[in-house]
């Protein structure tokens, strides 16, 4: 009886192969590190983050093809979407894990941490958030955050002989699944009104069924995008950043305060253009308060920090703000493609220079043993090349033109400019006023770094790595390149999110 | 050869430091005689590029953008790569090619501490294609980026170059002038929502705003935005306080620059961006910016006299310069602004001169401090006479660029243009004459301490003290030889600059408000400007009242 219910309930739906490319690249290279672990134990280690790298790279192949083909691909009934908003984050994503895996090289080696596991978790992570970029279903939202989320919390806790990175973990963790728990919550309520957890019919039933249940819908849609808001660290949200920066292994800092954040920004644009399409009477003032407290407040803490891990936290929280303010007139009409355009310009170029950061903290942390401010002090008179690069990476996250993230600030003043509302206008000014406190912090340490006396005039130079290098070289080439000719960026994130029925 | 300085020759110019840049990166550290090289070939590369531009430049046609280049930059803000030279940016960017290789002379072969002339050097090259850049921007985002590009470097060479105050100097510099443009930035991103403009192309912009107009309340916002930008810059009083500190702690490269260029790029806003495109706006911000200006004045005058560190003392006399230039500028008339070029020019060469000579000074006597100066006639004759000669320039001593630039600004407060109260006007011009006896009071002054007088004992036998040297005179000869120069034929800048200015003013701003009558107003489209039209619809409303 059971087996013939099944039989009938299960039909298998028509899968487009091409279009989960991508995904299945990435489990097939997971399982095969797993494998290869059981099969060769120590004799593989040293293989583990090239193949890993080498799975990232060949993902970007169907990536391509399906880009170069063009046509919007839709899946199980639209619960998942291969469109050119999902194609251009997922292109953000796997470039980001490269360039995490060309991080992790030599840290997770030297730690003496393990490897094949590592490498594992972080491509079943980013498969989590390749899934989010095209999610657009309740479940398949929910699915794929977990499935980023969960080998983030064992990665966060990977330098297991370190108290804090213990204490960063569990944080993490519990933070984390609270959060999953709001937002559940919050789906819980949305599919009781609407019937539906498929993104495109709860915003047509919205439309239709606007009055009936308001407090209903209010509530679900606070509460979702504040599970969110975690993902994204944006104030008040944001207070297990820090620590968890600080704990976590260096590479999974730069995981998370990158691909991580944009994972969860990615799933908040889907669930606003698609789900809420018609709600920005309550999103936007809630994105409103959101992006103002995270720019203010990220910022101000920002500045009285002295280990620069916790700083870069604080400035993310900052950036996050920033990004987040497009959306806070989203709903105007007229600008839902310019603000979606604004954002992910933001994510692809925040991704280039806040990994660049990292690459160079990386990098002197090997010669300075510590993150404290100070132990950088003088780094131009025996890492010239690197203080260079970390100038260009600092005063790109301030937005100081000629380096890319001039030009993502410059994108969201435009769309603020552009609404002809009093509330974006105040949000542009407060933004402007948070574009100079951050200079502050940012110049700090670069003015720190070149022109203090290194501690204990130890003029050693600092040993480097040929993966560190290339990862830096990527990093500040993107960087420049998207600052002259933002054009490049501009192009690809001029994309329009496939609305279903919204 | 004429093609490719009409298609190539700016874009050409800009970038041509930049490629010196990288090519001195490929260099290793230690090989400094060959970087020293490398940099000077860079910067002499781009002064051969400006005398053929200067070749090719048509001088009866300075009104007109020449050598113009317009391309399409970045599609989806419609902003452009627009490049271009006119009569008023002419004489700008020549100070520029001609000043950087002076300083890179200059410091062949005394870099400040920590040393290090390659980053030294590419920090020099990077702000030259940010100075040109800006004066040759049409633009008005290309014009930000380049605006910004600046800053960077000057930070750097302030933070790692500079006096032991460095550190608390460079970044108020920074965070000034940021400040400045982000509000500046905003300012154009709404002027460009508003006018509905097809792109930040500056004719564009000029032309959409006269079209659709801007409502007086947005305009007078958005200017006031630039104002605080540029203002910033100049630097206009109140925001000056952060030139005294950046000058003083500034190496003397770097100060030199900042005075012969980078406070010209604030004045130059005002005349390229800001009253071509809102000149209304300009109308009713005009009284301000003059009184601001002559406060700048009479206010880095009297700071002047308070100041014992030499140095500190002639950043002081830039605030009370710029007034000058300023003043010029607020009075929107042609004259005016033709005067301003003309101080812009003069306070470039005269105050770069002095602080090349202070600079000087200070690696001499290992202090700048003016109590413990003394006898640097006596001890180094030809420098100081090129010190007094510098003094009386800077002064306005008719005969030296200093007058050109002084003068005719003082003069063109009396006949403000349309729809300014010349009373205010005229005020104003009685207190920038008072300022001129100010200035000649406290240079002639730094002049007796300094250079008159017997040395100090602590200084008398210093064998260190010593005249000119080769170096110096290479890098001063052709400042010197311009001041005079100019002094003797201003024509030089006059000439080339007065067209532009001509064309950049809005034609309603050239005739006398006082020689129209309504109907006049209205038929050259005038009235819904400055006030004229509505004074008129007033009378009328008056009249039908009365009846």
């Amino acid at each position: 009886m059971t087996t013939q219910l099944l039989t009938l309930a299960f039909e298998r739906p028509a899968i487009d192969w091409h279009a989960v490319a991508p995904e299945i690249t990435l489990l097939a290279v997971g399982c095969l590190i797993t494998l290869i672990d059981i099969v060769f134990l120590e004799k593989a280690r040293p293989y583990t983050a090239t193949l890993a790298g080498l799975g990232v790279l060949a993902t970007a192949i169907p990536i391509i093809t399906l880009a170069i083909d063009g046509v919007d691909r839709v899946l199980f009934d639209g619960a998942y979407v291969v469109d050119d908003f999902a194609l251009f984050t997922k292109a953000i994503f796997l470039i980001s894990g490269y360039v995490i895996i060309l991080l992790s090289t030599n840290y997770v080696a030297e730690g003496d941490y393990w490897e094949n596991e590592y490498y594992g978790l972080l491509l079943a992570s980013l498969m989590g958030m390749v899934m989010m970029s095209s999610s657009r279903d309740l479940i398949s939202i929910f699915v794929a955050l977990e499935l980023l989320s969960i080998p983030a919390y064992l990665m966060v806790a990977w330098r297991k002989r370190d108290a804090r990175s213990n204490e960063a973990g569990l944080k993490y963790y519990l933070m984390g699944v609270f959060a999953s728990a709001v937002m559940l919550y919050g789906m819980s309520i949305l599919f009781g009104v609407s019937g539906s957890t498929q993104l495109s019919d709860i915003s047509s039933y919205l439309v239709s069924d606007a009055s009936s249940s308001l407090a209903a819908v209010t509530l679900a849609i606070v509460f979702v995008v504040a599970g969110f808001a975690f993902k994204v660290s944006a104030a008040p949200f944001h207070t297990w950043a820090p620590d968890v920066y600080e704990g976590s292994p260096t590479p999974v800092t730069a995981f998370l305060s990158v691909a991580s954040k944009a994972a969860g920004f990615v799933a908040l644009l889907q669930l606003i253009y698609v789900g809420f399409h018609n709600q920005s009477a309550v999103y936007e003032p809630l994105i409103w308060i959101l992006a103002a407290a995270s720019m203010t407040f990220g910022n101000l803490v920002a500045l009285k920090q002295t280990n620069i891990v916790r700083m870069m936290a604080y400035s993310g929280v900052a950036q996050t703000g920033f990004i987040l303010a497009p959306l806070a007139v989203a709903g105007h009409a007229g600008l839902e493609d310019q603000a979606l355009s604004a954002v992910l310009t933001y994510l692809a170029i925040y991704a280039a220079m806040n990994l660049g950061a990292f690459a160079v903290i990386i990098t002197l942390s090997r010669k300075t043993g510590s993150a404290e401010i100070t132990s950088f002090s003088g780094a131009f008179r025996y890492a010239p090349a690197m203080t260079v690069a970390m100038a260009f990476f600092l005063f790109s996250l301030a937005g100081i033109p000629p380096l890319g993230g001039w030009f993502a600030k410059f994108e969201v003043f435009s769309v603020l400019a552009s609404s002809d509302d009093v509330w974006g206008y105040a949000l542009a000014v407060i933004a402007a006023i948070n574009s100079v406190i951050a200079l502050y912090y940012y110049a700090s340490v670069a003015r720190r770094m070149w022109a203090d006396e290194a501690p204990e005039n130890d003029l050693t130079p600092v040993s480097t790595t040929s993966s560190l290098v290339s990862a830096l070289v990527i990093c500040a080439t993107v960087t420049l390149a998207f600052g002259v000719v933002p054009q490049i960026v501009g192009r690809f994130a001029d994309v329009t999110l496939l609305t279903l029925g919204g | 050869m004429e093609n490719f300085i009409n298609d190539w020759g700016l874009t050409v110019t800009t970038f041509i430091p930049l490629v010196g840049v990288a090519i001195m990166l490929l260099i290793p550290r230690a090989q400094e005689e060959l970087h020293k090289r490398m940099a000077l070939a860079t910067s002499l590369l781009v002064a051969v590029m400006g005398v053929l531009i200067l070749t090719e430049f048509d001088f009866d046609a300075t009104d007109k953008l020449q050598f113009a280049v317009d391309h399409v930059w970045i599609d989806v803000i419609n902003s452009h790569y627009a490049m271009g030279l006119d009569g008023m940016s002419l004489p700008l960017v020549l100070l520029t090619i001609l000043i950087v290789p002076l300083c890179i002379v200059y410091s062949w072969n005394h870099f400040p501490e920590p040393q290090n002339p390659k980053a030294f050097l590419i920090l020099i090259l990077v702000l030259e294609t940010g100075m040109i850049g800006t004066f040759m921007a049409q633009d008005l985002v290309l014009f930000f980026v380049f605006f910004e590009v600046v800053l960077l470097p000057m930070f750097f060479m302030i933070a790692v170059w500079g006096g032991d105050d460095r550190r608390y100097a460079s970044l108020k510099f920074f965070l000034y002038t940021l400040f400045g443009s982000a509000l500046m930035l905003v300012s154009f991103l709404a002027l460009y929502f508003l006018s509905g403009s097809e792109s930040f192309v500056l004719s564009d912009l000029i032309e959409a705003v006269a079209a659709n107009e801007i409502s007086r309340t947005a305009g007078l916002w958005i200017f006031a935005g630039m104002f605080l930008g540029f203002g910033i810059k100049v630097p206009m009083f109140p925001f000056h306080t952060w030139l005294p500190d950046a000058h003083t702690q500034a190496p003397t490269v770097g100060s030199v620059i900042l005075a012969a260029v980078l406070l010209k790029l604030g004045t130059y806003g005002f005349i390229r961006i800001a009253i071509p495109v809102l000149p209304e706006a300009a109308v009713e911000w005009a009284p301000w910016i003059g009184l601001l200006a002559v406060i700048g004045i009479i206010y880095g005058a009297l700071g002047c006299l308070a100041q014992t560190d030499m140095k500190r003392l002639i950043a002081f006399s830039s605030v009370a310069h710029m007034g000058f230039v300023m003043l010029g500028i607020s009075t929107l008339t042609d004259f005016g602004i033709n005067a301003a070029i003309m101080g812009m020019v003069a306070h470039g060469l005269i105050t770069g001169m002095l602080f090349f000579i202070a600079g000087s000074v200070k690696e001499r006597y290992h202090t700048l401090d003016i109590g413990r100066l003394g006898g640097l006639l006596v001890q180094a004759p030809r420098m100081g006479w090129i010190f007094g000669l510098c003094v009386m320039a800077s002064l306005g001593l008719p005969g030296l660029a200093g007058f050109w630039g002084e003068f005719p600004a003082i003069l063109s407060a009396y006949n403000p243009g349309n729809g300014l109260s010349v009373v205010t006007f005229r005020t104003f011009m009685v207190i920038a004459a008072l300022g001129t006896v100010l200035a000649a009071g406290y240079l002639l002054w730094l002049l007796q301490r300094a250079a008159f007088g017997t040395p100090k004992e602590e200084f008398a036998d210093d064998p260190a003290i010593t005249d000119v040297t080769k170096h110096e005179w290479i890098s001063w000869a052709p400042i010197l030889a311009l001041i005079v120069a100019i002094g003797i034929y201003p024509n030089l800048v006059f000439r080339v600059t007065d067209g532009a200015v001509d064309a950049s003013l809005d034609d309603c701003l050239q005739v006398s408000a006082s020689e129209l009558t309504p109907e006049q107003a209205e038929a050259l489209g005038c009235d819904s400007i400055y006030g004229l039209g509505e004074m008129s619809h007033h009378d009328e409303h008056a009249a039908e009242t009365n009846q």
